[in-house]
């Protein structure tokens, strides 16, 4: 299957086959960087990797030939809806507009569960991870990374009770990356301590061979602690105890990668409390990759907010460095992500590591005062931290005694740390000594392994394991016949079929959208006006997912979701056809044999005057490069004088730019436009063209217009028109 | 445990160390920390190891399960699942399928045996 731009991703067919679906690599890609002085369109970058064979650029790369530089780190985006089959449509879209990095969060509850799920139910918060789904993804994976022409790395979790386990599936499926941290089990899942460490040195040893890149679990440490900033020597003790446990069980510095978060958010000086912790850790940490993740603890429901936080946490990024960028959806704080917050959280990320693309080169971080100061300080704390870990017995004795996750800056401490005890938890107690006889006949195993002595390797004594014969994996399809992805797809088979349209947020057909609104009202009686205004909307199940209050009294800004579940026939839709342009030549080739003039100005007490020259000017694609002959009266030209100058200089045409829509002023001028050239006799001999950001055609030829044209238009969409009429007033005419 | 903040007390003693060697300190009380916890995975298995190994020697989840908990039953993790299997396999001289899902049936376990 080759994906086509103009056809969506068909899920029925991916979901074929998946019984003898193979993955095509395992292991982990970095994005391949280009020389520090490589060109995109007319400008020279430092930071960037190779180009996407097809993407979204950002909105401003109209105006620079559409160029769309990606950054020289991995990115990420976390998906996982509930539903995977919709899932891997979001994926195409996080994809096409620069991830390659797709997390998989597993469903509430996973994590705990004593063994591997099967089949494709519903999840919770996440997706079930099983074989199908994972067989599924990468396989979608497959087409979606051939489509935009760059590696996809895939990942989720490798974690909980099942940890081995999940590791050979992973390893088994080529799954790319995945979490692992005993830690992370241990403080934050209260999976029994012996059992997280034994069960994830096997894991480790699994993601090693399959070459997985590995990423922990510290920054949890961040979201838990009362005070974020405060557990920052614990955060590098802890992203150290994974490191250094991670390369004894055998796997590669360059693999293991550190979940860095800074912490802070304003109203606190966040930047100056962050950067000093993310020089030390990149100081402590050589050699290892650095995942740097957005801040998540102080998030609320505006959306806006949470952006101007992860932009700061992007800009920590390029002043220190990040091997792989995740990012943080927006709307995390009110709901489980949405399709698009996904792709503005990507948006929010490129925009930023293109826009600080090489800021070193012109700005340096102090070697001297309060900023090495406090990275002595972090890592004087963080080495006193271990030493109290040695002085209690070990890493086990601290985890009794709660010195984890307390809220006291090391050496300070408030007595609130989470505690564990060596017997309890998920799995306590079921950790077994290996006799001087044990035998495991497989590869990728971890610790003793007494291999009879005819076998060269394990795995000899029973014909290969499926690491190195891959046929011999069994594979369940589903185990519930209910809970399945065929029976969710089946609701929705016959509104396929018929190609009806329902908005979406995350599910086929869930008919989720917002609404915001301003309401002056106080903030209580606004939430609820707002959700009557949703329902005589025809909005179901209105629910207030953000308030912003403006003023006590004032009002209050608010956002509403419902669902909007009726259906749209796109049969029934009137959808005006899109104007095609003449080419170049043909343009040209008229003009030349019919020179054509022009008069133009923006009018009204408007100001703005860089649309019009970008339509006029040669240098920008306008006009005159066709060689129309244009003249420009300047800005805020009464209507009046612009028809005055077009009768004088026996102009073919009136080109008025309008920005202003105060009082629907645009639409006034162009009315007056219209009827003071039926005035002075001159209206059936002159074009008269309108333009302007609020400007669509529609609204324009409404307004008496011959023409109008909005945002992105350039000249030769303007040329174009004026050939075409002029060309049919002829005709018209004879 | 209970503290207030004495980390100008407590950093006297490393006041001394030039970064590369605070850094060093870092890494080698690091490793300290994990050793025993290295050791004790490569002497220990656990019934998720256990069925981890099955997996890969071709069993589905549901027959590792089964297998597993058959053989902390008995007592014998220790041994290694996989181990079980491959001696039913090699003492009855049938495939490694046929003797993991017998095995998953309660079956032999009873008449087996380790060592040379």
């Amino acid at each position: 299957m080759k994906l086509k731009a103009d056809e969506k991703l068909n899920v029925a067919e991916i979901l074929k086959d998946l019984e003898s679906y193979r993955p095509r690599r395992k292991g982990w890609t970095w994005r391949e960087s280009l020389a520090p002085d490589t060109r995109i369109g007319l400008f020279e970058y430092r930071q960037v990797s190779k180009d996407l064979k097809q993407g979204i650029p950002m909105p401003a790369a109209k105006s620079f030939g559409g160029i769309n530089p990606q950054p020289d780190c991995v990115i990420t985006t976390e998906i996982a809806s509930g539903r995977f089959e919709d899932d891997l449509r979001r994926m195409r879209m996080a994809a096409w507009h620069g991830a390659d990095h797709i997390m998989v969060i597993r469903t509430a509850g996973q994590s705990h569960f004593d063994g591997l799920i099967e089949g494709t139910p519903e999840g919770v918060g996440g997706v079930p991870i099983t074989r199908k789904q994972l067989r599924a993804t990468r396989k979608a994976l497959d087409f979606i990374e051939d489509e935009v022409g760059r590696p996809i790395n895939f990942h989720s979790y490798v974690s909980g009770v099942a940890g081995p386990e999940v590791g050979v599936l992973f390893a088994e499926e080529g799954v790319n990356g995945a979490h692992q941290d005993p830690q992370y089990n241990v403080l934050y899942r209260n999976v029994n301590m012996v059992r997280s460490f034994v069960d994830a040195a096997e894991a480790k040893c699994l993601m090693a061979d399959a070459g997985m890149a590995q990423i922990d679990g510290a920054h949890n440490a961040n979201a838990t602690a009362r005070d974020a900033w405060k557990v920052m020597p614990e955060l590098m003790v802890q992203h150290a105890l994974n490191s250094s446990f991670s390369v004894q069980a055998g796997m590669a510095k360059d693999k293991i990668c550190l979940s860095t978060v800074p912490p802070d958010v304003a109203p606190l000086p966040a930047m100056r409390m962050d950067l000093p912790y993310a020089v030390a850790l990149r100081d402590l940490f050589k050699g290892y990759r650095m995942r740097a993740q957005m801040n998540t603890k102080y998030m609320e429901s505006d959306t806006r907010d949470a952006t101007v936080s992860h932009t700061l946490n992007l800009m920590l990024s390029r002043l220190t460095s990040a091997d792989i960028q995740s990012t943080i959806t927006p709307d995390e704080g009110r709901n489980v992500p949405w399709h698009y917050n996904n792709i503005a959280a990507l948006n929010t990320a490129n925009q930023m590591l293109i826009g600080l693309d090489g800021i070193l080169e012109m700005v340096e971080l102090k070697k001297d005062g309060p900023l090495p100061e406090t990275v002595r300080e972090l890592k004087e704390r963080a080495v006193l931290f271990l030493e109290q870990i040695k002085e209690m017995g070990g890493y086990f004795a601290a985890v009794e005694a709660g010195m984890f996750v307390d809220s006291g800056m090391f050496p300070e401490r408030n007595g609130d740390g989470i505690k564990r005890q060596i017997d309890g938890g998920v799995g306590a107690n079921s950790v077994v000594a290996r006799d001087a006889d044990y035998f495991a006949p497989v590869c990728s195993h971890f610790g003793n392994n007494h291999v009879p002595s005819q076998y060269k390797s394990a795995c000899e004594a029973i014909g290969g394991c499926t690491l190195c014969r891959p046929e011999k994996i069994v594979y369940i399809n589903e185990l519930d016949e209910e809970d399945c992805v065929d029976r969710r797809m089946a609701e929705f088979q016959d509104h396929q079929a018929k190609n009806m349209i329902r908005p979406e947020v995350q599910w086929y057909g869930d008919g989720y959208v917002v609404v915001g609104m301003f309401v002056p009202v106080d903030e209580r009686t606004a939430e609820f006006a707002a959700l009557e205004i949703a329902k005589r909307m025809n909005l179901e199940e209105a629910e207030v997912i953000h308030k912003g209050v403006m003023h006590p009294s004032e009002g209050t800004f608010v956002e509403v979701k419902g669902r909007f579940l009726q259906d749209i026939d796109p049969k029934s839709l009137v959808i005006p056809k899109k104007v095609v342009t003449l080419s170049d030549d043909e343009i040209r080739k008229d003009i030349k044999a019919r020179p054509l003039k022009i008069v133009a100005a923006t009018v009204g007490q408007d100001e703005h005057s860089v649309g019009m020259r970008e339509i006029i000017d040669i240098k920008h694609g306008g006009i005159e490069g066709f060689g129309v002959e244009c003249l420009y009266l300047g800005t805020s030209v009464p209507v009046e004088k612009a028809v005055d100058a077009a009768i004088e200089s026996n102009a073919d045409a009136i080109l008025i730019s309008t920005i202003i829509t105060h009082a629907d002023i645009h639409r006034t001028n162009m009315k007056r436009l219209d009827q003071l050239c039926r005035e002075k006799g001159v209206r059936d001999r002159l074009m008269l063209v309108a333009g302007g950001t609020q400007i669509t055609n529609e609204i324009a030829v409404e307004s008496g217009m011959d023409a109008g044209f909005g945002r992105g238009t350039k000249g030769i969409n303007v040329a174009s028109f004026l050939v075409e009429r002029r060309r049919k007033m002829s005709a018209a005419k004879k | 445990m209970i503290r207030e903040d004495d980390f100008s007390e407590r950093r006297k003693k490393l006041s001394g160390l030039s970064d590369v060697e605070l850094e060093a300190r870092f890494w080698s009380l690091t490793d300290e920390i994990m050793q025993p916890l290295i050791d004790l995975a490569k002497t220990h298995t656990s019934p998720s190891i256990e069925r981890s190994i099955l997996l890969r020697m071709g069993f589905s989840s549901i027959e590792a399960k089964a297998i597993v908990d058959r053989c902390a039953e008995k007592g014998l993790l220790g041994k290694g699942a996989g181990h079980a299997v491959w001696k039913v396999a090699q003492d009855r001289n049938i495939p490694i399928r046929t003797a993991g899902l017998e095995l998953a049936e309660g079956k032999h376990w009873d008449n087996l045996t380790f060592g040379k």
